[in-house]
């Protein structure tokens, strides 16, 4: 009798709760009594099991992301979200608009990301991931725990924001020569600077975060996608240089691979081709002003 | 007590917002620090060597280590000193909003306004300063729930990344002839606000005079002016 019930449950309940059923001690006597209340215990484990779904989903919340594939700054909440394994919703804006939505969740910047938890807006990219980071605290963390390294990762990160992306774009969209060289000439002395901070913080380690990513690799590394494309559109300028920044390099690769990271950066050729229409959408803009 | 806390040095200037900002939050946590400040003009070797990637002050030097940009460093200072009064707010959502606000107000400075060449240029900076402060004021209202400071019954992250700006902002009222950014009647709260702020003990030696500062920003005017003409 024993032997059929067993293989039943082993269909239905996944092997974790199985295993659960076959140590409970069983106060009944063996036969008649254990078919019965078997049943009602496979009913129970199988509606249970949907419950804790359900209610593991509403542990997370409920959780929005608004933003563009293309986007960097998107890149980094979606790669947190990833890390701590938590399911979203992803609202993407379509180019050249702005969503209602996103005009009254960011009505001061009304820029993406924003990431709408329980209906409540966070904004900035750098914010958001510290959110996701303090909220989700059960899952890997984000930030470093002391609080000398917490403060040299916000240092980077904010670095990245106001002294090196606007490199990136004002090398993609420069409209001469020399604005593009001197755009690059940054871009390379700003890629020193990170070789180095990614040798003295990884301490030998694969990743700014060590062991495992963390919140200079993210902020970084959501801009990979865009570095790679600079390269190319810019006729084989080097910025990660396996002579010049070895470290970076090699630091590239293995955060590209990782499982929080993979589906997200986006492939060099898609950035390429979405960036001739953002390039042309700026100096229309600038043509116009 | 001095050798709990470590050796703390702040490189900095008296007139610097940005500067007023870690030695308030230092007073807020009762920690005592030498104010290692650089001369008008020149960059002192140690900013240099603490600070090579922007040779900026503030910089916060505890045992030797450097931490630069000033919100960045008073959140440090809010982790390191986590048994005073805390500074940051405790939920996650209230710090992302304290986070928005503190960023928000490093992005639009008050020194577009100050050293604006032309008539033009000055009313356009002012406008936007004004529709800032209106922002401001609906956000103060909505986070203090009625009570004095941002940051609720005591002086809080935003009251610091803001607060730090008043000295200016009063100078730059004066200097563009009595133009009302602080205005009874657009932002009554953060009238209030502000005089709170500026009376609390952790804030009052740190926040200069007006006069101080008007001083102050005619030196650095002119020497914006002869940079812009140089370059």
């Amino acid at each position: 009798i024993k032997e059929p019930i067993i293989s039943l449950l082993s269909l239905t309940l996944p092997t974790e709760s199985l295993y659960i059923r076959i140590s409970r001690p069983c106060f009944l006597s063996p036969n008649r009594k254990l078919k019965i209340s078997s049943f009602y215990s496979v009913f129970f484990h199988f509606f249970s099991q949907h419950f804790s779904a359900l209610a593991m989903a509403s542990n997370n919340g409920d959780v929005k992301l608004i933003g563009a594939w293309a986007s960097p700054y998107v890149m980094r909440p979606r790669i947190a979200l990833n890390v701590k394994s938590v399911e979203y919703e992803f609202l993407q804006e379509q180019f050249g608009s702005k969503s209602e939505l996103l005009l009254k969740s960011n009505p001061v910047h009304k820029k993406i990301p924003v990431l709408l938890h329980n209906g409540k807006p966070i904004c900035e990219s750098s914010i958001i991931v510290e959110y996701i980071d303090e909220v989700w605290s059960s899952g890997p963390s984000i930030l470093p725990s002391d609080p000398y390294d917490r403060a040299v990762a916000r240092f980077w990160a904010a670095y990245l924001d106001e002294k090196w992306f606007p490199n990136v774009r004002g090398a993609a969209a420069a409209s001469s020569e020399e604005a593009k060289n001197a755009a690059v000439d940054q871009l390379k002395e700003g890629m020193a600077l990170l070789e180095g901070a990614y040798v003295e913080i990884s301490k030998g380690k694969d990743f700014f975060g060590g062991e495992k990513i963390g919140f200079i690799d993210i902020a970084f590394g959501s801009m990979l996608a865009w570095l790679r494309a600079l390269q190319v559109m810019l006729g084989g300028v080097k910025l990660l240089d396996e002579e010049k920044t070895p470290g970076l390099c090699k630091w590239a690769a293995k955060f590209s691979a990782d499982p929080a990271v993979k589906d997200v950066l986006p492939e060099t050729e898609k950035i390429i081709e979405f960036a001739k229409l953002l390039v042309a959408k700026i100096k229309a803009a600038a043509a116009s002003s | 007590m001095a050798s709990n806390n470590g050796d703390v040095k702040l490189i900095g200037a008296w007139a610097s917002p940005y500067v007023m900002r870690p030695r308030i939050a230092l007073n807020v946590k009762s920690v005592e620090y030498e104010f290692l400040q650089e001369q008008f003009g020149s960059k002192s070797e140690l900013l240099l060597k603490s600070n090579p990637v922007h040779k900026k002050i503030p910089v916060l030097l505890h045992n030797g280590k450097p931490i630069c940009e000033s919100s960045i460093i008073v959140e440090y200072i809010d982790e390191v000193w986590s048994s005073g009064p805390s500074i940051l707010p405790s939920d996650p959502y209230d710090r992302a909003v304290a986070r928005f606000w503190a960023a928000y107000l490093d992005e639009k400075n008050v020194r577009g306004a100050a050293a604006a060449s032309s008539e033009e240029a000055k009313n356009a900076a002012v406008d936007q300063l004004k529709e800032g402060m209106a922002l401001l004021e609906g956000a103060y209202v909505e986070i203090s729930k009625g009570k004095d400071f941002f940051g609720g019954e005591k002086i809080g992250f935003i009251d610091i990344a803001f607060g730090s700006m008043l000295a200016w902002l009063r100078a730059l009222q004066v200097m563009l002839g009595g133009v009302k950014l602080l205005d009874e009647e657009k932002t009554p709260g953060l009238c209030k606000w502000a005089a709170k702020f500026s009376a609390d003990p952790a804030v009052k030696d740190v926040l200069p005079e007006t006069e101080k500062i008007i001083e102050f920003a005619k030196l650095l005017v002119a020497k914006i002016k002869a940079a812009a003409a140089s370059s």
